[in-house]
């Protein structure tokens, strides 16, 4: 699908509220560290794996930035960044940007600010949040299902018919569970709690996902009363 | 279009000599130490024995050789178990003294990169619990997966320049009853296995001088604040990381270039689990048949978990394109464990992985069928409740 850039799709949006947005990402303490301008010499294009399978340019997001223009980075904020990889070969960049870096602090502010298309982008990821938040692992054993994988062939099946068996049969002994990846204590996930609470972490999960946000709030309180914390995520 | 061909022929001697003193980048070791004596943290000191290598800009990072404290990986341990097994066998099989934790957590990063739903002081806080964590044990980090890694290097970095973001993350560990700690290097388990590699070739017990790989550099290791990344003389001029390659030859593999060396396994982060088209089509398209075409390699061999999932398991579903498929993916840690004699299932667990390892297997004259039955005997005993487990002793050939 191609990106539409003229902007008409966002026009309904108040400028003051997309120039809001905007500088939210700007006053990132990591932002001068992302940016330098743009040479736009289109290395960091012809290093993205994105751009070759999406209407998708890292070097549209320098160029955005550095000009300043406020409707195309909405336009892109909703459109565009969630097509990234992450993998940083924008990094290769002769100016020292860092256009992945630009769209983690893009991506960052469309969930705390519970953008729809970041609610629509991450539809179908709340169990991978809900597996690192609660559990201390993002992935585990148990989430290799063949309904989930039935892509990645035959195997799948075979490793959730005897998950059991073959996590027992693993010889380091932190590694035979199954809903985690390894055993995490109970002390380690409590400190991890206690992050998710200090850092406002909970406050962006209700933006995007509310019904989530209701199961990991029950789970954490719970095991934080359990432990003798008296803790709130409202 | 230029062809393939050009780019192989190449002088092969022509090696550049990186001066630290023209680094573009900072020294961090000099300001952590400036740090510390600022009282602003702890700096956990490498213990010794470590080996001495050079990082991409010629600067000296310093390997740990044991007192190693193993920050796992959760896409590994999930679903590549033979990867973290292989590396916790390769020190047991070294005599070298270890630490696998239980008072760990994922560094989180995965699921930043793929959703935002996270921030630079939650990130940072991670990170430094787990660094505490290890710095009460007594022994140093050692970081499984490449995300961990290129993300704890941006934590480092973050902290490094923000006496804010310093002073927030030291009272949430405060609160932890934690201490700041900064380990001197952040040590990826790759780089261990480079600098370990001719002990590895000393206790090598199947010959692979007639087996050729092409190897993939993980972009989270080479690319993201890729000045810690290890180069060496020898592998590429000093032009690419030279772990894995420097691995693998040192074990007589005849290691193979191809063009898109430099690209993401389009793993996507994200992708990978909520929109594999496109992590399938980057994988098949614009690696393995690449590979398969400019290099015909029996293994392809890399060091990060996202990798070695999107290489290896995006192959099944392009064999129903005709797609030039087929070529089966490790880890390092796993085919150096195999050049080991380590066991193929009860070690390297293949049977998690997707494409078909026999004929490689068979290649290097293993009997895989003996093995798997093998495999299947303890597992048939843990159902029948005969044992609980499989113990290190039993591995341990």
């Amino acid at each position: 699908m191609s990106l539409d850039l003229s902007g008409r799709q966002y026009a309904h949006v108040d400028y003051d509220e997309k120039e809001r947005l905007f500088d939210e990402v700007k006053g990132d303490l990591r932002y001068d560290e992302y940016l330098y301008g743009c040479y736009e010499c289109g290395i960091c294009v012809a290093a993205c794996p994105s751009a070759r399978f999406y209407d998708f340019s890292p070097r549209k997001i320098a160029q955005t930035m550095a000009r300043e223009d406020v409707d195309l980075f909405y336009t892109l904020l909703n459109d565009s960044v969630w097509d990234c990889s992450q993998c940083f070969s924008c990094d290769v960049c002769p100016r020292k940007n860092s256009p992945g870096g630009l769209i983690t602090l893009m991506r960052e502010v469309a969930v705390k600010n519970g953008l729809a298309s970041a609610q629509e982008a991450l539809e179908g990821y709340g169990r991978v949040v809900y597996k690192i938040m609660a559990t201390g692992t993002q992935v585990s054993p148990d989430m290799l299902q063949a309904n989930a994988f039935p892509d990645w062939g035959p195997h799948v099946k075979d490793i959730a018919k005897n998950l059991e068996y073959w996590r027992k049969a693993l010889p380091p002994e932190s590694m035979n569970t199954t809903e985690t990846s390894w055993q995490v204590d109970d002390k380690t996930i409590i400190e991890l709690y206690l992050i998710w609470h200090m850092t406002g972490v909970m406050d962006m999960i209700k933006e995007v996902d509310e019904g989530l946000f209701m199961i990991l709030q029950d789970v954490m309180e719970e095991k934080l009363e359990d432990a003798g914390y008296d803790v709130s995520f409202d | 279009m230029i062809p393939h061909s050009a780019l192989f022929n190449k002088p092969k001697d022509r090696t550049f000599t990186p001066d630290p003193s023209q680094a573009p980048t900072e020294d961090y070791h000099d300001i952590l130490d400036q740090l510390e004596k600022e009282g602003e943290w702890e700096v956990h000191r490498v213990p010794e024995p470590y080996i001495e290598v050079k990082n991409k800009f010629g600067r000296t990072k310093k390997v740990p050789v044991e007192q190693t404290w193993h920050h796992k990986s959760c896409g590994q341990c999930g679903h590549i178990p033979g990867y973290s097994t292989s590396v916790f066998w390769l020190n047991r099989k070294l005599g070298l003294d270890y630490n696998d934790p239980t008072d760990q957590t994922s560094c989180t990063a995965w699921n930043y990169y793929a959703s935002a739903t996270s921030n630079a002081p939650a990130q940072a806080a991670v990170a430094m619990r787990n660094f505490a964590a290890a710095h009460e044990t007594g022994y140093f980090p050692i970081i499984h997966c490449a995300t961990s890694f290129g993300h704890y290097k941006e934590v480092r970095q973050q902290l490094i320049h923000s006496p804010e973001l310093r002073s927030q993350v030291r009272k949430i560990l405060k609160k932890l009853g934690k201490k700041l700690i900064m380990p001197e290097e952040v040590v990826h388990y790759s780089e261990w296995v480079h600098v370990m590699r001719d002990r590895i070739a000393e206790h090598q017990v199947i010959p692979m001088d007639h087996i050729a790989a092409t190897i993939h550099p993980a972009c989270h290791y080479h690319k993201l604040v890729g000045e810690d990344a290890i180069y060496a003389p020898e592998v590429y001029g000093n032009q690419r990381s030279a772990i894995i390659t420097s691995t693998l030859q040192s074990l007589g593999v005849d290691v193979r270039d191809y063009s898109t060396w430099f690209d993401c396994c389009g793993f996507g982060f994200r992708h990978i689990l909520v929109s594999r088209d496109f992590s399938r089509s980057f994988a098949v398209q614009r690696k393995i048949e690449v590979m398969k075409e400019e290099a015909d390699p029996d293994i392809l061999i890399t060091h990060d978990t996202g990798c070695v999932t999107t290489l290896d398991q995006s192959q099944f579903a392009a064999k129903a394109h005709d797609k030039n498929v087929g070529l089966p993916v490790m880890s390092d840690s796993q085919i150096a464990a195999l050049a080991m004699g380590a066991h193929p299932y009860k070690v390297l667990q293949l049977h998690w992985h997707s494409t078909d390892s026999k004929p490689f297997l068979e290649k290097l004259g293993i009997d895989h069928e003996k093995a798997w039955a093998e495999f299947e005997q303890v597992v048939d005993e843990i159902k029948a409740g005969e044992r609980q487990s499989v113990t290190w002793e039993e591995v341990d050939v």
